[in-house]
């Protein structure tokens, strides 16, 4: 057995115990920071199998945003927590272990029958990646190959921020997310707060610029960007906007309206929704990514504000 | 030449390794929440500096070796706020336990 294997081991059997701990967690609290510290690993096994885009994601979105929604939905629920944790009966608990058993061993089936070399399209997109202009194939099979998924994502992305804020009272509706984050003069986190954005700012830029040729993209950026402005709006330094602001909903739905706009003009120029004309292919795909960086970037920090909690002031 | 910095590289790794591992046994051994952040912030963050320090010979190009440092420096500030905040909740509580 070569080191690498030993070390692959071990970081296989580190995310299994990482899973069972985040399962096994009597708190929810436990449960999710074992969800995240999972995800983190994960990221690793990523990195390990050369799949580096999908390794930023996994730690960007995967543990480290759905862990800071985990974690306010747990701070939200503290209270019911409580009175909820009673056990379901013994019946329950056998049909539930039954059929995960069913779940595994048919996932176990089919992983143990898959075919030596499976069906891959990978061939035919590295040969027509040089017509899309960027160097980076995953980023031309999200941006070109499969544009409608990315497309959709993006929708989907901003139709759940509307479910967020839908479960804001009415008297509440248009006002800022959240609880106001008060901002303490001697604290260490509004030190933090303006120190790391332009750091942070810059880091998320380039990585949706780097995205064309290296691991890297819009998400993975807009993710950053997200994670910057939190740190700015818990520190209490800038309050979360109004989300009845002209310019907060403009922003928001710029990247899927120039995402459909580019792919309507290609019915036009080159025949199909969502088809580059020759040659500016490349221009195209980052007049789509930047309004779509703003977008990511908006959406994930308004997911986790919260819905409208305050009551709007006056116009 | 190069052998005199591979001697180097494994040297400070293998400190930076030993410091890793004398801030996981604090954190587990330290009887209250201040010394085990103690423990886990100050030990992580030197351990981490003498990696970083050790593959600064194998980063190959200026660059590469700035961002290494880049990444400390980041690591060092995320890490110290945090510790600091841990511990404000941690006194806010009570008295150490």
């Amino acid at each position: 057995m070569s080191l690498t294997q030993v070390l692959e081991s071990v970081l296989a059997l580190l995310v299994l115990g990482a899973a069972t701990w985040t399962i096994a967690a009597r708190s929810a609290f436990a449960a999710s920071v074992g969800f995240v510290s999972y995800g983190l690993l994960l990221a690793l096994v990523w990195v390990q199998l050369a799949a580096v885009d999908v390794a930023l994601t996994e730690a960007a979105i995967g543990s480290g945003l759905t862990g800071v929604l985990l974690l306010g939905a747990v701070a939200t629920l503290r209270g019911t927590e409580a009175h909820t944790v009673r056990g379901p009966g013994l019946a329950l608990r056998i049909t539930a272990g039954i059929c995960c058993a069913l779940v595994s061993a048919a996932l176990a089936a089919v992983v143990l029958t898959l075919p030596e070399s499976g069906p891959t399209l990978a061939p035919e997109a590295m040969a027509a990646l040089p017509a899309t202009g960027v160097g980076n194939p995953v980023t031309g099979v999200l941006m070109a190959f499969r544009a409608l998924d990315t497309l959709l994502e993006k929708v989907v992305l901003v139709l759940a921020l509307i479910g967020v804020w839908s479960l804001a009272p009415d008297r509440c509706w248009g006002g800022n997310p959240g609880l106001e984050h008060r901002l303490s003069v001697d604290g260490v986190l509004p030190f933090l707060a303006r120190t790391l954005p332009p750091i942070g700012v810059l880091l998320g830029i380039h990585l949706m610029w780097t995205g064309a040729d290296h691991p890297g993209g819009a998400f993975q950026g807009g993710t950053v960007l997200a994670a910057m402005w939190l740190v700015v709006m818990m520190a209490g330094v800038r309050d979360a906007p109004a989300i009845r602001e002209q310019w907060v909903r403009l922003a928001l739905v710029s990247g899927p309206i120039v995402f459909v706009a580019v792919g309507l003009a290609g019915v036009l120029t080159a025949g199909a929704f969502l088809a580059y004309p020759v040659g500016i292919a490349k221009p195209l795909i980052l007049l789509i990514e930047v309004p779509m960086l703003l977008t990511i970037a908006l959406a994930l920090g308004l997911l986790v504000a919260g819905p409208p909690e305050r009551t709007a002031d006056a116009p | 030449m190069s052998g005199l910095l591979d001697l180097f590289t494994v040297v400070a790794l293998v400190l930076g390794a030993l410091f890793f591992l004398a801030g996981v046994v604090g954190l587990l051994r330290f009887p209250d929440t201040l010394s085990r952040l103690h423990a886990l912030t100050k030990a992580d963050n030197v351990g981490l500096g003498l990696i970083v320090i050790g593959l600064l010979p194998q980063a190959g190009s200026v660059l590469a070796a700035l961002k290494l440092l880049l990444v400390w420096l980041l690591v060092l500030l995320a890490a110290s706020t945090v510790g600091q905040m841990m511990a404000r909740v941690a006194r806010r509580a009570g008295p150490p336990r």
